[in-house]
């Protein structure tokens, strides 16, 4: 718990630098705390909440969907990891954010922009690394199952699948961080919805106390999202160092 | 007695208790084998000697007076080998000289001797990734002989590389302590290894690590290697220890 | 390796012209358009200007970053006190979508250089910072034990083992951290004021130009891609 108190410190200097007014953009974090309890509760954020949990869900979902069997598919068939796999490198790094324009133009203004960047900023990565984690799986372990006598669904089921989960949830959890930082650069580049559109809001009017209160939500956010999946990381990971 | 050590104990932070109340003594420029299963505590012993573990009761002793860390007249041999890297073989070499700020011609004419005395002249400028492991552990083993220290602690060296390359190291190793007249003390788990090498052996039982008894090999060291292995005493030796150490497996 | 990349290529930009032919939308160009587009902003130079302005903030936050990340890194590697404050921050950093503090900074700064080199340090430090930090804390234990036999200071200890391993690391830092200062580029030219690439997006976009527009995207990704990809392969000459 070192880490709570070290961060107790910079929220008791982040007051300090508050009450000081050292600068005009930095209101005292008991400020933004209070702020955070009085927007929470109201209908706008509750509507931008939903909207942007929406988003964030149904694009995770589909780069899951997507992703995951795609990654399998590369790591266990040479051509087709080897046609794709450039690509997958080059977008797993690529600015994304540069395609929304044009997926504005394409699709539309709207919550399905956003959907879409979500996707793309997550899907990259799982592949990537579901097909790293299926082509590391222990080949002893494949040829003990075969020698056996296991067929393909039983070979996926019972090793494969288990074997690279570790590689699998560390590629999800990673997706899942893009995937928030693509529901909040689509939505703002978008301007009209969800939590982008109250960014905007927030900030054009100078209401900064709202303003962080809605950072340190979204942060919030994604920093549980984050520990939950590496909470199931680390319950596999124990059967991860003797593979 | 060039070494000796008293009433040593070490528990670690776990609660493991590694080793209670060892008291031994090493002969100068003779070999000891610190020899058991694993858990006895040998390395442990053998890292609180090299003064790279803080022990938590008794005394370590070179020449009679005690000593507390790594000294100028221990040098270490590592069972990983622990080589840098980005060095090559004839900074690997010096790098013991490279920390006591020997000046760079003279560390170098130094090691290049002992390149050359472990039998990797021409290798010099190749990096670790580009050897075996034998040929790793010999740089490691040179690195210790430029230092010149009179005691050389070895920890399993052999332990990572195959038997073949391991049975000619042992010969090797033979020929150059005697020609150097080093004091080694050596960790091994083979008895066949203790046995051959060994002028003294140590053996420890485990759990908590103790000396359970002192043996030494009726070993003619001046015949030849294989001669050694059909040698009579030899394996009245490994017998010997065999019956000893099977309790504890 | 060639014929399986040639295929690739062809496969990519194939589905892409097929893509654009089907008549879904009038904004999603074929390949062939997109490149004809890009041959000709190059031959005007609206390509070249874009990159100029674009590479400014990038580079120069790049390369703040990497003198400052790096030494922060290092320090954070070397003192647990450093490491105690800091190391919760730069964690909560990198999961963090930044994109949300960018607009803050049109009012701080205004929407000149300032705030886009300001964008690029805020995506590219968490990363320098955290690989050069875990380079430092990864020294393998055995080679400090190694020094420490032969009697080496703690001077001596960090100059010739602990730096030299977290090179490696370093270089690696340094790489993600200009993948990230492209994506945090990209982000402030769009979201602050128009100017280089993101001008030439924004712009060809509101006049329906759109193989102009997407081809002004193709280039950014294909930038970003082969300095990537250069750095990669010089990550790998310089340490095997």
């Amino acid at each position: 718990m070192k880490m709570l108190l070290s961060l107790a410190v910079w929220a008791a200097l982040w007051e300090i630098a508050g009450r000081l007014k050292l600068s005009t953009i930095v209101p005292p974090f008991s400020a933004v705390i209070e702020a955070m309890f009085e927007i929470a509760p109201t209908e706008k954020f509750g509507k931008a909440a939903i909207i942007t949990l929406r988003s964030f869900g149904l694009g995770m979902l589909l780069a899951l969907v997507i992703g995951i069997p795609l990654g399998i598919a590369m790591a266990r068939v040479k051509g087709i990891g080897r046609l794709l796999g450039m690509w997958v490198n080059i977008f797993v790094s690529a600015p994304i954010s540069a395609l929304v324009p044009i997926l504005m133009a394409v699709v539309g203004i709207g919550e399905t922009t956003v959907v879409v960047t979500v996707f793309l900023f997550a899907v990259f990565v799982i592949t990537l690394d579901t097909q790293v984690g299926i082509t590391h799986a222990d080949r002893s372990l494949v040829e003990m199952a075969r020698s056996f006598g296991a067929n393909r669904r039983q070979l996926y089921a019972k090793v494969l699948l288990l074997s690279a989960l570790p590689e699998i949830l560390a590629g999800v959890r990673l997706g899942a961080i893009r995937g928030v930082k693509g529901v909040v650069i689509g939505q703002l580049l978008v301007a009209i919805i969800g939590v982008g559109e109250l960014f905007e809001v927030y900030s054009n009017n100078f209401l900064m106390e709202e303003f962080w209160a809605l950072v340190l939500m979204v942060f919030l956010f994604a920093f549980v999202i984050s520990e939950a999946i590496a909470y199931l990381e680390r319950r596999v990971e124990y059967y991860a160092a003797s593979r | 007695m060039i070494v000796e050590v008293k009433n040593i104990s070490k528990t670690y932070d776990n609660g493991i208790e590694a080793l209670r109340d060892v008291n031994l003594s090493f002969p100068k420029g003779q070999l000891s084998t610190l020899l058991g299963p694993s858990g006895c505590g040998k390395t442990t012993l053998l890292k609180i000697i090299a003064g790279l573990i803080p022990r938590n009761a008794g005394e370590v002793l070179v020449n009679g007076k005690p000593v507390d860390g790594p000294g100028a007249e221990r040098a270490f041999v590592f069972q990983d080998f622990a080589l840098l890297p980005w060095a090559d073989v004839l900074r690997n070499v010096g790098f013991g000289l490279e920390l006591r700020g020997t000046p760079r011609p003279e560390r170098e004419e130094v090691a290049r001797k002992y390149i050359a005395e472990v039998g990797l002249k021409g290798f010099e400028h190749r990096y670790p990734a580009q050897l075996s492991g034998g040929m790793r552990q010999r740089v490691g083993l040179a690195r210790a002989l430029t230092v010149n220290a009179d005691i050389i602690l070895m920890d399993e060296p052999f332990s990572s590389v195959d038997e073949q390359t391991r049975r000619k190291f042992q010969e090797d190793l033979l020929d150059l302590l005697r020609h150097h007249q080093k004091t080694v003390i050596f960790v091994t788990h083979s008895i066949e290894e203790a046995a051959y090498l060994s002028d003294q052996i140590a053996l420890l039982s485990p759990r908590p690590g103790r000396v359970a008894k002192i043996v030494r090999p009726n070993v003619d060291h001046s015949r030849s290697p294989d001669e050694i292995r059909r040698d009579r005493g030899y394996l009245d030796t490994v017998d010997e220890i065999w019956g000893m150490l099977r309790q504890y497996v | 390796m060639r014929r399986w990349q040639l295929a690739s290529f062809a496969l990519f930009f194939g589905l892409w012209e097929l893509a654009g032919r089907w008549p879904v939308s009038p904004a999603f160009p074929p390949f062939s358009s997109t490149f004809l587009a890009l041959i000709e902003m190059v031959r005007d130079g609206s390509l070249g200007k874009a990159y100029l302005i674009t590479a400014q903030p990038l580079l120069l936050g790049v390369a703040l970053c990497a003198v400052a990340g790096i030494a922060f890194g290092i320090g954070m590697g070397l003192s647990r006190t450093i490491e105690w404050l800091s190391l919760p921050v730069f964690i909560i950093l990198q999961a963090a979508p930044m994109a949300a503090i960018i607009p803050l900074l049109t009012y701080m700064y205004g929407i000149g250089l300032t705030s886009k080199v300001l964008a690029v340090i805020m995506l590219a430090a968490p990363v320098i910072v955290m690989n050069s930090y875990k380079g430092i804390r990864n020294t393998p234990p055995s080679l400090l034990q190694m020094c420490r036999s032969f009697q080496g200071t703690r001077v001596q200890e960090v100059l010739k083992i602990v730096l030299p391993h977290a090179a490696a690391l370093i270089f690696t830092g340094l790489r993600l951290g200009l993948a990230m200062g492209f994506i945090g580029i990209v982000i402030a030219e769009l979201l602050i004021t128009p100017t280089g690439i993101g001008d030439l997006i924004s712009y060809h976009g509101s006049v329906a130009d759109y193989p102009k527009m997407f081809a002004s995207i193709a280039s950014i990704v294909a930038v970003a891609a082969i300095s990537l990809h250069l750095l990669q392969r010089l990550e790998r000459r310089l340490f095997p």
